[in-house]
């Protein structure tokens, strides 16, 4: 009788245990190193950060199809490509979601959406959802500056302060992120919060 | 005398029975959403009534905010007598509220109440409502005057409910 209470304690404590450490450990914390990652673009070629050579750091997006958030924000995700991928700060947008929890979400749906909005940036597929687990993306969009060349995180959150009206956009979050390391500086804010849509897994 | 006053009884039974049933209906289609900004909505997420608030941040272009949606309902339902409230917190684009969001409440006939919050300053409430908030719904918020807990996550029924029940213990 004792034994078996003290293994439903013990049970009981490692549950409760991992449920917090899986919660606190949920991916990459700003300052942290990221792996490099491997993954199919929408024109079937593959794509790795160690491909760039050339560049001082990475904008990673993820995004999607689907959700109304991510939609609201493609032109101005266009936009940031448009302005630093010259100056050393490519973005490179990646599909975290299931495309059979997300309909709309598959390989194909998202080269026609590339080609509609003639993204100017890789759209990279998760298959299997491996990739965004490990930077512990929650939602899209959700945004990573990543600097070379110690591919440090710099920066995770929103893309500004107004994700569902860009026309009340006042603070252009990871734009002053980028401005701030192509000046050497040190950016001031490193973590930011908008809505968005939950990653969609089975 | 004794027999036609139950039967005047009975008429006024059925007519107020009818009369409630009718106004009901009525009142079910809505025509508006109120608009709420962080401010205004904050002291709805700290009551301190006695009563169990069990708040759901949602949105009708989100799958799996709509896929437990029920399952909110049929709480608020089944624990009204309990001290539970359920309220449903938006977040659809304001613009929308017309086109999708108010036609949705009335073709779901959906019973808790809603609200629309349009705030454009995200960063500060989303972390305001919870630390650990990332942003993403749907998400809720359980609390009453001894106890409160945010979760990133979906819900259905059954766990919906065990989640109350902590709530409900003390």
């Amino acid at each position: 009788m004792m034994k078996t209470l003290k293994i439903i304690l013990l049970l009981t404590v490692v549950t409760i245990s991992t449920a917090f450490s899986l919660k606190t450990d949920k991916g990459y914390k700003v300052g942290d190193t990221i792996e490099n990652f491997t993954l199919k673009n929408v024109d079937d070629k593959m794509v790795s950060l160690s491909d760039y050579k050339e560049v001082k750091g990475f904008i990673i997006v993820f995004t999607c199809n689907m959700c109304p958030y991510s939609v609201a924000n493609e032109d101005r995700i266009i936009a940031l490509d448009m302005k630093y991928k010259k100056l050393g700060y490519p973005v490179i947008a990646i599909n975290p979601n299931d495309p059979r929890a997300s309909k709309g979400d598959g390989f194909e749906d998202m080269k026609v959406r590339a080609a509609e909005k003639k993204f100017t940036f890789p759209y990279l597929f998760d298959e299997g959802q491996k990739v965004y687990p490990k930077f512990g993306a929650t939602r899209t969009p959700h945004v990573y500056v990543v600097s070379k060349p110690n591919m440090k995180v710099e920066y995770i959150g929103a893309i500004d302060n107004s994700s569902k009206n860009p026309n009340k956009v006042t603070e252009k979050y990871t734009e002053d992120v980028v401005d701030a390391l192509l000046a050497g500086k040190k950016p001031k804010k490193t973590e930011t919060r908008a809505i968005g849509c939950s990653i969609k897994t089975l | 005398m004794f027999e036609k006053s139950i039967y005047i009884l009975t008429f006024l039974i059925l007519v107020f029975s009818c009369k409630k049933n009718n106004s009901k209906t009525v009142a079910k289609e809505i025509t508006a959403v109120n608009s709420y900004t962080y401010k205004e909505l904050k002291p709805l997420l700290e009551r301190s009534d006695g009563k169990t608030y069990v708040v759901n941040f949602w949105a009708t272009w989100c799958g799996p905010c709509v896929k437990e949606l029920p399952a909110f309902e049929k709480l608020g339902k089944e624990y009204s007598d309990k001290n539970v409230e359920v309220l449903l917190v938006s977040l659809d684009f304001p613009k929308q509220v017309e086109k999708r969001l108010i036609p949705f409440i009335n073709r779901k006939k959906i019973e808790s109440k809603v609200i629309l919050l349009d705030d454009v300053n995200e960063d500060y409430w989303i972390k305001a409502i919870d630390s650990n908030w990332t942003g993403a719904i749907p998400a809720t918020l359980i609390y009453n005057s001894s106890k409160r807990k945010f979760y990133e996550q979906s819900f259905d029924y059954e766990l919906l409910e065990n989640e109350l029940k902590t709530f409900l213990k003390s």
